[in-house]
């Protein structure tokens, strides 16, 4: 069923068109992530859904019913807000902001009842903020503001959830942890939940539909691994390097000049290699790898040159002859590889071959990265 | 099967899992509760505590519970404690009012004796013809003192919810009716309609047409100072703007001053500096109303008021009608500080430092405690600095404003020595 639905709507500041044409059928426990560059108008859209600030055309409906006839009231109980911007308060306890959240449902005076007294509790317990209650808002940290605050969006009750960068201020830690309470939110009360988020490997992790926005256009809108697909990210964000949309690992490009090294590689061993060489600025080669292999999968990204092999075959002899090709440019070998840890076997029992070609040609042979 | 690579020492965590904990957890909370008022509730509450203490995990949790004070959730119980607070508050208030009352009403330039004074208090009617001294004080009770006792309970909780109201307004912790100007502006208007009409063929104007120029004085500054709000940002900046309006509102009244009539200037520059005296009955009938009827809009409008805290944004997300409630803050603010300017002229510093006392002592901002503590604090302070004005260089008298301003001053840099410390 759905929820939210947004069709054909356009949004701005004061009759400017920013965004128009935005389509969203946004179901009950789904969590839609809006990505794109900074300025690109993700809050914008935020704002609008939410009643901030008025459409410029189009219609946003929810539950069936035309944003316009809720009445405040209504609208508050049905959809709730986390900002971007910290409120500055004045002597008012973590509680007390929660509570500001249950205003659509007190009386006259904002008192609370037994229920929005449980519904504060609640709130405070699902965020592990139970023991800041009574501690001053201005004084605590940034992490802890966005929890007090995402605590007053939820005792709110919801049917919709509208987080602007719920993550930023929050280490990995908070992160993750947030991330996972919108999740369990989204399937235990089936909240639909539209958040704007700029890491992008967790908008993968948590989102079932992405909604992608760059210069003043709607990109593109789908479910999760539809968008993340090879080259969509780079393109919308600009990147200079590369973005692996397997793992969501963004890289800073290859360094730039002649190739002088390189790395005989596997089982993992290369990366440390890899990104001492990509700190330094020294470009490398890197081979013998298996397509397969997690060492392939950041060389991609990074390495100048890399000699592939097909996943679970022994390295045949026309990789293994490219490689000696290769070879012959370069000044220096570092092999990452080790007997002792077991990096050689059946497959890649070439390297090893590779290696001793390396020293009687009398490169400069290194396992180790000291002094280079 | 392996599934897990977890290498910390935690185990991993799945949603099936948090899921079934949070369960537990939810399940375990009503029982708790039950246990512990049970045990609070119970008659004979040492039986079953011997008895549980004997047998499994069960009855441990209930005796840990026991032990304890009773439990209550974390917000009932901040709760209590704010309400705890209100009502200390509010009694040592009541009682440094009912303190302060009884000292204005004793103290003064004529002195009298416990029995004099009842019978002076008690009769008003009375015909004292036969005691001329008596007969005096009943006079100087009932015609000065009472009319300006309770002129300065009622102007002084005006001033106060006035100043909470710009301070909740502009989110600035040192915005009052005087800082901003509109005191100022009310002077301005009201001493030149007094001097144009006077020296018009000296006609006198109501009480209430003073408090409706004054009120459109206000009006005139709060208009201006809205102006700079909108276009700068900054909570300084504003003040300083505030300052500055007040200083050529003020530069303007002593202009029109200086050229007016000669009779009508000694009472029209004592009025402008500040002052409490010549508060009279009909002075108390026509502020009355309005001054009681704001100050109840002001309360009922706790609830906006709290919601506003957040800033605009939080308050409109959860249905706060922002259009109602910023007309509101303006039209009551600007005419509390206009019945006070009317009255008594422009009176200092009152507006910024009694809601900062009043917080202080609440322990919070909460407006449906703050605002009834206000007023109620703003009586207090201003019959406090009134009976100094008074009596401490009998039979001169002090202007208000530079009494409020010694005590009030203090209290504002406190205000900002704390916000700079909590911003580091």
């Amino acid at each position: 069923m759905v929820l939210l639905h947004a069709e054909k709507l356009a949004v701005g500041y004061g009759g400017r068109i920013l965004l128009k044409d935005i389509d969203i059928r946004l179901k009950a426990g789904h969590i839609l992530t809006l990505i794109g560059p900074n300025g690109a108008g993700k809050s914008t859209i935020l704002k609008t859904l939410s009643r901030q600030l008025h459409k410029i055309g189009g219609c946003i409906e929810l539950d069936g019913r035309a944003l316009e006839d809720f009445s405040p009231q209504e609208w508050a109980r049905t959809l709730s807000l986390l900002l971007t911007q910290r409120p500055h308060t004045e002597r008012m306890s973590n509680a007390e902001v929660v509570e500001s959240g249950r205003y659509p449902y007190t009386g006259a005076l904002g008192l609370l009842g037994e229920k929005d007294l449980q519904a504060v509790d609640s709130a405070l317990k699902l965020l592990h903020i139970e023991s800041l209650a009574n501690v001053d808002f201005m004084h605590g940290s940034d992490g802890q503001k966005q929890r007090v605050l995402l605590a007053r969006a939820l005792c709110q009750e919801p049917r919709v959830l509208v987080l602007d960068e719920p993550t930023s201020y929050l280490d990995i830690r908070y992160k993750l942890d947030l991330l996972q309470i919108l999740r369990q939110l989204a399937a235990e009360r089936q909240l639909a939940i539209v958040m704007t988020l700029h890491e992008l490997d967790l908008a993968r992790k948590v989102s079932d539909e992405v909604l992608c926005i760059k210069d003043r256009q709607i990109r593109a809108y789908g479910p999760t691994e539809e968008i993340f697909e090879d080259g969509f990210i780079e393109d919308l964000y600009d990147l200079p390097g590369s973005y692996n949309s397997r793992f969501g690992n963004p890289e800073l490009p290859p360094s730039e000049g002649p190739c002088k090294i390189f790395v005989i590689a596997g089982n993992g061993r290369g990366i440390p290699v890899f990104r001492h060489l990509q700190q330094r600025g020294l470009p490398f080669a890197t081979g013998i790898l298996h397509a397969n292999d997690s060492d392939a999968e950041l060389a991609r990204q990074i390495a100048n040159a890399l000699i592939e092999e097909k996943p679970f075959c022994p390295i045949g002899d026309e990789s293994f002859a490219h490689a000696v090709k290769l070879l012959d440019g370069m000044t220096t070998v570092i092999c990452a590889l080790e007997e002792e840890r077991g990096d050689y076997g059946p497959g890649n029992e070439r390297n090893r071959e590779l290696l001793e070609l390396a020293r009687r040609r009398c490169r400069m042979v290194k396992a180790d990265l000291s002094d280079l | 099967m392996e599934l897990h690579f977890v290498d910390a020492g935690e185990p991993e965590i799945t949603p099936e899992m948090s899921k079934k904990m949070r369960k537990k957890h939810r399940e375990a909370l009503p029982e708790e509760q039950l246990l512990a008022a049970k045990t609070a509730n119970s008659a004979e509450p040492a039986a079953p505590r011997v008895r549980t203490a004997e047998s499994s995990g069960a009855g441990r949790l209930a005796d840990s519970v026991g032990e304890g004070e009773e439990f209550l959730s974390l917000p009932q119980s901040m709760e209590r404690r704010q309400l705890k607070h209100f009502f200390l508050a509010f009694l040592l208030l009541f009682a440094l009012l009912l303190l302060l009352i009884w000292l204005n009403i004793v103290l003064g330039s004529v002195n009298a004796n416990r029995a004099e004074l009842r019978q002076a208090l008690l009769n008003p009617q009375a015909d004292f013809s036969a005691e001329p001294r008596i007969d005096m004080l009943r006079d100087i009770l009932w015609k000065i003192r009472l009319p300006r006792l309770c002129g300065v309970l009622l102007l002084g909780g005006a001033l106060s919810l006035s100043g909470f109201l710009l301070q909740t307004f502009f989110h600035n912790p040192i915005a009052g009716p005087y800082i901003l100007g509109i005191s100022s502006g009310a002077k301005l208007i009201v001493a030149l309609i007094l001097v144009v009409l006077l020296s018009a063929g000296n006609i006198r104007i109501s009480s209430f047409g003073m408090v409706l120029a004054a009120f459109s004085g206000s009006m005139l500054c709060m208009f201006f100072v809205l102006l700079i709000s909108r276009v700068v940002h900054s909570a300084s900046v504003l003040v300083v703007s505030g300052v500055m309006i007040g200083y050529i509102c003020s530069a303007i009244t002593d202009f029109v001053i200086t050229f007016a009539d000669d009779a009508s200037v000694v009472n029209l520059h004592n009025w402008s500096r500040g002052s409490f005296s010549g508060l009279s009955w009909d002075h108390i009938k026509v502020m009355a109303g309005p001054v009681v009827l704001c100050s109840l809009f002001v309360f009922l409008l706790s609830k906006p008021l709290a919601a506003y805290r957040l800033g605009e944004n939080y308050a409109r997300s959860v249905g706060v009608n922002l259009r109602f409630l910023r007309l509101s803050l303006v039209f009551l603010s600007s005419m509390l500080s206009a019945c006070v300017t009317a009255f008594a002229g422009p009176i200092s510093f009152v507006g910024i430092a009694v809601p900062h006392i009043v917080k202080a002592l609440l322990k919070s901002s909460r407006p449906l405690f703050v605002a009834p503590l206000c007023f109620l604090c703003g009586s207090v302070f201003c019959l406090a600095c009134d009976l100094i004005a008074r009596t401490a260089f009998a039979p001169l008298e002090l202007s208000v404003s530079s009494v409020t301003a010694v005590f009030g001053a203090p209290i504002v840099i406190a205000v900002l020595l704390r916000r700079s410390k909590g911003r580091e």
